[in-house]
């Protein structure tokens, strides 16, 4: 037992340090496309949560992608962030239902309160895996952060929205002509032009009006990708308005501190770099 | 201008002055008493920025200890708590991270403008060596600090660099064993977290302790310069309080706005987003990528297609440092009076970015002229070795020097006379 453990530890070990010495991925990967680019509101320097775009998302994440994904780090106190009144966060916490054991060692339920997490819909990794065909459907908590982030420029700083967006509306019915040559879709698979290699284990998993906005949006596949990107965004950096405003002020106070630093120096030096207490015949 | 001594007035700081001396060795070390060469240029406020940010590290380093759990299965939700619901723990987490970079970038414009201006050359030798201690005590905290946010980078970064050491399995009774004993274990894992935590804990402080010998070692002969003569003229230095007490205060003004920049608007322009997913040992990434301030490192490790020949190389890399004193054969410190030194030494710090951007992408892929990556890799390394090993001793000995000042005091009237 110990010895298969340490032999399956250096292997591991092993496979990470070829990887690392010998890195075989090529940098683009063929039949991959780049996602496109979208506009949000929480990009640039003053940027700021679109509540009405995120709450369009919590709805579609608790309708449609709650199926599968969990959101294990975001409590529904916090949803007060993005617009929701005490009463409304109330509800919709008392949807979900909890197991305790009470003090006879019985199993009781209760519902959710606001100082609850979103509930995982599996009770472990291995029953996520086993209703979804072997694939593991990712935790969402950073999944914004945790993709590949399309533009670091502070004044259009965007992670991975345009990733999620150019996911749920980049399925195909079949291979298409613009597939890597050879390619086969494995069974239990689904063509995505912005899946790496492809093939993911994800049926698609929006279709249109699937959802109906109390506000009255049209509930196109696009325009409920965009705000579950948002909404995770949210959910994935729910301190990013925070920050920048913090930001603002400090950079603004800075600036003006700096500049009197800069005239303090300059008097302090003024005598001194001109050489003026210098007497040339000591020299 | 003679040192200055502190002498007390008010009798309650005398009383103490006379015994516990401590205000006369802060006095002797960053303030009034500490003479400084008078013409320092922008290059010498690095040294204090190093230090602003060693601070820096240790006081949001302390603040996020009290929040984060080195525990496996806890170590990423925690980091994740301290971003959301601590107060301000953004912030803290934020300044963290991004600091390790900042004191990065510092300490190496520190260590280059070192190598420019030849603050290695006697009588700084020591000082020069507990500088380089610094760097590697740098290097060791940083990779330790990576580790603990346990993400799929903290440990697959972790699992390959601990790695290095299984090169080393042919020595006998130490080699065999040495990589289970850094893990404490079979593979990366509770123990290993553990004690990467500890070490992450206790190294600043060790370098506090090293930093505090750097200045003692810097304050007996005092700071060099541009030009790279001894200040001993009668007015060649000023106190450094208030002239680089000013300088350096606006020179961290600057700098504070371009680090807030990072912590504000791109804090995980450094990252990986690797790094958002929690370490799951059965699932390697892509790519795994060291931190941006070891890639120079890391290209040279994969430039030599043996693995332990590779690590020697990259180890030896930094170690080389320790023979510039002797490799440089220059009567004259300062490159600004060494041409071609200068040319060699641009040269020197464009391959060391490249060498940084090799470290970036995958050796096989290709790059200009149809020749892979590791072949540009190999050249590079090439050169970094060449300029210790054969640039430095035989130009330093060869070329032919500028008209060195006399004296800084000279130099500043001569300055001024130009306009």
């Amino acid at each position: 037992m110990m010895r298969n453990i340490k032999i399956k530890g250096l292997l591991a070990a092993a496979i990470a340090f070829t990887t690392m010495t010998n890195g075989s991925q090529a940098a683009t990967e063929e039949g991959l496309k780049t996602p496109e680019r979208n506009e949000y509101s929480s990009t640039g320097v003053f940027g700021k949560f679109d509540h009405a775009s995120i709450q369009r998302g919590l709805q579609v994440y608790i309708e449609v992608c709650s199926a599968c994904h969990s959101l294990d780090l975001v409590a529904f106190r916090t949803l007060e962030d993005v617009g929701y009144s005490e009463d409304e966060v109330k509800a919709i916490a008392i949807e979900y239902e909890y197991t305790e054991l009470d003090e006879d060692g019985e199993e009781t339920f209760r519902t959710g309160i606001p100082a609850d997490y979103f509930p995982a819909p599996f009770a472990n990794d291995n029953q996520a895996k086993a209703s979804n065909n072997g694939a593991l459907p990712p935790d969402f908590s950073t999944i914004v952060k945790a993709r590949e982030h399309l533009s670091f420029l502070p004044w259009n700083s965007v992670y991975g929205e345009d990733y999620i967006v150019a996911l749920m509306t980049g399925y195909e019915d079949e291979v298409p002509a613009d597939a890597p040559e050879g390619f086969v879709l494995s069974p239990g698979t689904y063509y995505n032009h912005y899946f790496s290699g492809n093939a993911i284990a994800m049926a698609p998993p929006l279709f249109d009006d699937m959802v109906s906005y109390a506000d009255g949006t049209p509930a196109t596949v696009h325009q409920m990708a965009y705000d579950v990107a948002n909404f995770l965004a949210w959910a994935s950096d729910p301190t990013m308005q925070e920050r920048k405003e913090l930001g603002l002020r400090v950079m603004l106070f800075m600036i003006v501190f700096v500049i009197l630093l800069y005239f303090t120096n300059k008097r302090v030096w003024a005598k001194v770099k001109k050489g003026e207490d210098i007497d040339p015949s000591k020299l | 201008m003679a040192s200055r001594k502190f002498e007390p007035t008010n009798p309650t700081v005398k009383w103490v002055e006379d015994r516990l001396p401590i205000l006369g060795l802060i006095y002797s070390s960053v303030g009034g008493g500490y003479d400084t060469p008078r013409n320092l240029n922008y290059w010498w406020n690095f040294g204090s920025l190093a230090g602003f940010m060693l601070v820096v590290q240790i006081v949001t380093g302390i603040v996020l200890v009290m929040h984060y759990v080195p525990d496996i299965n806890l170590a990423f939700d925690s980091v994740q708590h301290i971003r959301r619901d601590v107060n301000y723990g953004w912030l803290m987490q934020s300044i963290h991270a991004n600091g390790a970079s900042m004191f990065f970038i510092v300490v190496y414009i520190h260590i280059l403008r070192g190598f420019y201006f030849g603050s290695y050359k006697s009588p700084r030798e020591i000082l020069w060596f507990l500088g380089i201690i610094i760097y590697l005590l740098m290097m060791a905290t940083g990779f330790m600090g990576y580790v603990l946010p346990w993400g799929q980078m903290s440990f697959w970064g972790a699992t390959v660099i601990t790695n290095f050491f299984s090169a080393f399995d042919f020595i006998p009774f130490i080699g065999d064993g040495l990589v289970e004993w850094l893990w404490g274990g079979f593979a990366v894992d509770q123990p290993t977290l553990n004690r990467f935590f500890s070490l992450h804990y206790l190294l600043p402080f060790v370098l506090v302790g090293v930093v505090i010998l750097h200045i003692w070692a810097l304050h007996i002969p005092g700071s060099t310069n541009p030009l790279g003569i001894d200040a001993n003229g009668p007015y060649d230095k000023v106190p450094f309080h208030p002239y680089y007490t000013a300088k350096d205060a606006f020179g961290l003004g600057v700098f504070v706005i371009f680090f807030a920049a990072f912590v504000f608007y791109i804090p995980d322009f450094l990252g990986h987003p690797d790094n958002y997913i929690k370490a799951d040992r059965l699932k390697t990434p892509a790519h795994i990528v060291p931190e941006w301030y070891y890639l120079p490192f890391y290209a040279i490790l994969r430039a030599i297609p043996d693995k332990l020949l590779g690590i020697v190389a990259m180890f030896a890399s930094i170690l080389i440092l320790f023979a510039m004193p002797w490799l440089d054969g220059s009567r004259i410190r300062s490159m600004r009076f060494r041409p071609l030194s200068q040319i060699f030494f641009w040269i020197f710090v464009i391959n060391g970015l490249f060498l940084g951007y090799l470290g970036s992408i995958s050796p096989d892929d290709i790059l200009w002229f149809g020749f892979e990556a590791i072949v540009y890799a190999q050249i590079s390394t090439l050169y970094y070795f060449a300029y210790f090993l054969v640039v430095m001793p035989v130009v330093s000995r060869m070329e032919t020097t500028l008209p060195v000042p006399t004296s800084i005091a000279a130099s500043v009237l001569e300055a001024n006379k130009k306009g």
